[in-house]
């Protein structure tokens, strides 16, 4: 009896999984397989291997706006990775290396940004962003997804330095360096691991940020990916296969860099215990 | 010597300047905007008190958002923290380490993936031609198949129903990481003691993930509260209004029909309940939740 039921549960859980596993997989092997497709043999047999490989629904979504949309995500993604490091090392040197006054209270403000959902600051942000002359730029999008990343980040960034050996910062100053000098040639190098986790984390946020970029861009010409995607799927009308091509081409990079930076980012993930 | 006192505050100011500027001063001028009548279309600006949330809880919309914003909530946890904690102990405990592994990492890929590309996705699954349907007709299940996106009742289920699919992976990953941070020797002590697995899941790991558990609970909380982007992108709120949440409400009152004020009340409403759910998260009540941020554990 106890063997039968024993079996049994073997096959539930070894069940269960398989079947969540095939639920995940199946939308995106259809996406790939369509994608390959024409048109109109998409949804004569869905699940039919295309009659041919017609790669050209690739290369017309990069040239119909893909690129572009690419190239607008990677100079945000990147102008914001660089910024929000530079912005919390330097935030976090200050608080763990000097006394000051105020000290105390610029670390809960930047720690109670957390609190905040960006839903909550679209109307006042947009009237800013106008009055600032930053409307329909990308800088706005690096200051504010700066400005929202900032919190965790710091927060992981500031945790480590708390651990580094003050004795390396007196040998420092000995030496005569200054104290930019210190966190550039001693705090920086130490912390490889925990900028990497911040750098990753800030990457996926910039790259797959909907809501701002949606509100705060106008023009085609600097549109990021995810809402390129959109003014994308309208020029497309009814070439659903190109348009599933640029879904496709869309998702690869994102996933290619996860697998590279897996570490970092579940480190990350766990310690935030925030949402994407 | 004046100038050494100076340095730690050129260092924070970077930071300081971006935070304020683009976190907290909008999030006043916020409250300021709810109490005002600010019509950009008809120009009118003046100072109305607080009719603007009066009329808010008047509202039916509101009220139909909010219901799906419950529902949203609803389902994820069921979801996201019911099935996913089921999940994530099955694949501990699974003999193949590199098929549970192969299957960690493919539960995660669609968290990372844009919600564009699932959204416009999603929305070929739930034509009337698409995957669902025809997966329902192959099944004998024709009856049931609709247009789920333009049926009045099922859209706001569809848009939960990718949100799911989106994020139980996410969730999974989190709790697989506190549980591989059990030690050992605490759950061979219980086989030992001959608890059977069920007995070890309910009596040493959940009570020993339970700090996860509910910082999972809590993100998923506010996550099915302030939903934005799946809702916009795959139902824009309709059919009729059907499939709205307060985050696409706040939108379409400020950015399509220009009220300012009324939009910021309802931004003011869901400021209320993040702000609450980050102290809960922080443990700022006590004893619940005191997990310590800054643990990391891979």
């Amino acid at each position: 009896m106890k063997i039968k039921r024993d079996t049994f549960s073997r096959l539930l859980f070894g069940l269960i999984p398989f079947c969540f596993f095939i639920l995940i997989l199946l939308p995106v092997v259809w996406m790939v397989l369509s994608s390959f497709k024409e048109t109109s043999e998409i949804f004569a047999n869905l699940w039919a291997l295309p009659e041919q490989w017609r790669f050209e629904n690739y290369i017309e979504a990069w040239n119909t706006g893909i690129s572009k949309y690419f190239l607008n995500s990677l100079i945000v993604t990147v102008a914001t990775c660089l910024l929000n490091v530079t912005v919390c090392g330097l935030f976090a040197f200050a608080l763990v290396v000097y006394e000051f006054k105020g000290k105390k209270m610029f670390h809960a403000l930047v720690v109670g940004g957390l609190m905040f959902s960006p839903i909550v600051s679209l109307i006042p942000l947009y009237q800013e962003l106008q009055a600032l002359h930053l409307y329909d730029t990308r800088i706005a999008l690096v200051l504010i997804y700066t400005a929202f990343q900032m919190p965790l980040c710091f927060m992981l960034t500031y945790n480590y330095f708390k651990d580094i050996d003050r004795a390396y910062v007196e040998a420092a100053q000995i030496d005569g360096c200054t104290s930019l000098q210190i966190l550039t040639h001693v705090f920086m190098p130490v912390s490889k691991p925990i900028i990497m986790t911040t750098v990753v984390l800030t990457a996926f946020y910039s790259w797959n940020e909907f809501t701002f970029a949606l509100i705060f861009l106008q023009n085609e010409l600097k549109l990021t990916v995810p809402i390129g995607l959109l003014a994308f799927q309208g020029e497309m009308h009814a070439e659903w296969s190109v348009l599933l091509a640029g879904l496709t081409i869309s998702a690869i990079p994102i996933i290619i860099f996860f697998i590279f930076t897996q570490k970092y980012f579940i480190a990350g993930l766990s310690a935030g215990g925030v949402k994407g | 010597m004046k100038k050494r006192k100076l340095t730690p505050y050129f260092f924070v100011l970077p930071g300081l300047i971006i935070i304020l500027l683009f976190v907290y001063y909008p999030i006043i001028q916020n409250l300021i905007y709810s109490v005002l009548d600010w019509d950009l279309f008809s120009g009118t600006k003046k100072f109305i008190g607080l009719k603007n949330y009066i009329k808010l809880f008047k509202n039916d919309s509101f009220r139909v958002a909010l219901k799906n914003n419950l529902w949203y909530i609803g389902i994820s946890l069921f979801f996201q923290v019911g099935v996913s904690l089921i999940i994530a102990a099955i694949l501990e405990n699974m003999k193949m380490k590199k098929l549970s592994a192969l299957y960690r990492t493919t539960f995660f890929i669609p968290s990372l993936i844009s919600l564009t590309v699932i959204g416009l996705l999603f929305t070929f699954v739930f034509e009337p031609q698409g995957i669902l349907n025809s997966f329902l007709r192959s099944v004998g299940l024709e009856s049931l198949a609709r247009g789920w996106l333009g049926d009045e009742k099922t859209a706001i289920f569809a848009v939960i129903a990718v949100s799911q699919w989106k994020s139980i992976g996410y969730t999974m990953v989190l709790l697989i990481v506190a549980i591989q941070r059990i030690p050992v020797e605490i759950t061979e002590a219980a086989t030992l003691d001959g608890a059977s697995k069920l007995q070890t899941f309910l009596h040493v790991t959940v009570p020993m993930i339970k700090d996860t558990i509910l910082t999972v609970m809590i993100i998923t909380t506010s996550g099915g509260f302030l939903v934005f982007n799946e809702v916009y992108i795959i139902t824009n709120g309709g059919p009729y209004g059907s499939s709205e949440v307060l985050s696409t409400i706040l939108y379409k009152n400020a950015f399509v029909h220009g009220k300012i004020g009324y939009a910021s009340s309802i931004g003011n409403i869901i400021l209320v309940f993040s702000v609450l759910f980050a102290l809960i998260q922080n443990g700022a009540f006590s004893g619940i939740g005191k997990k310590k941020r800054g643990e990391t554990g891979v």
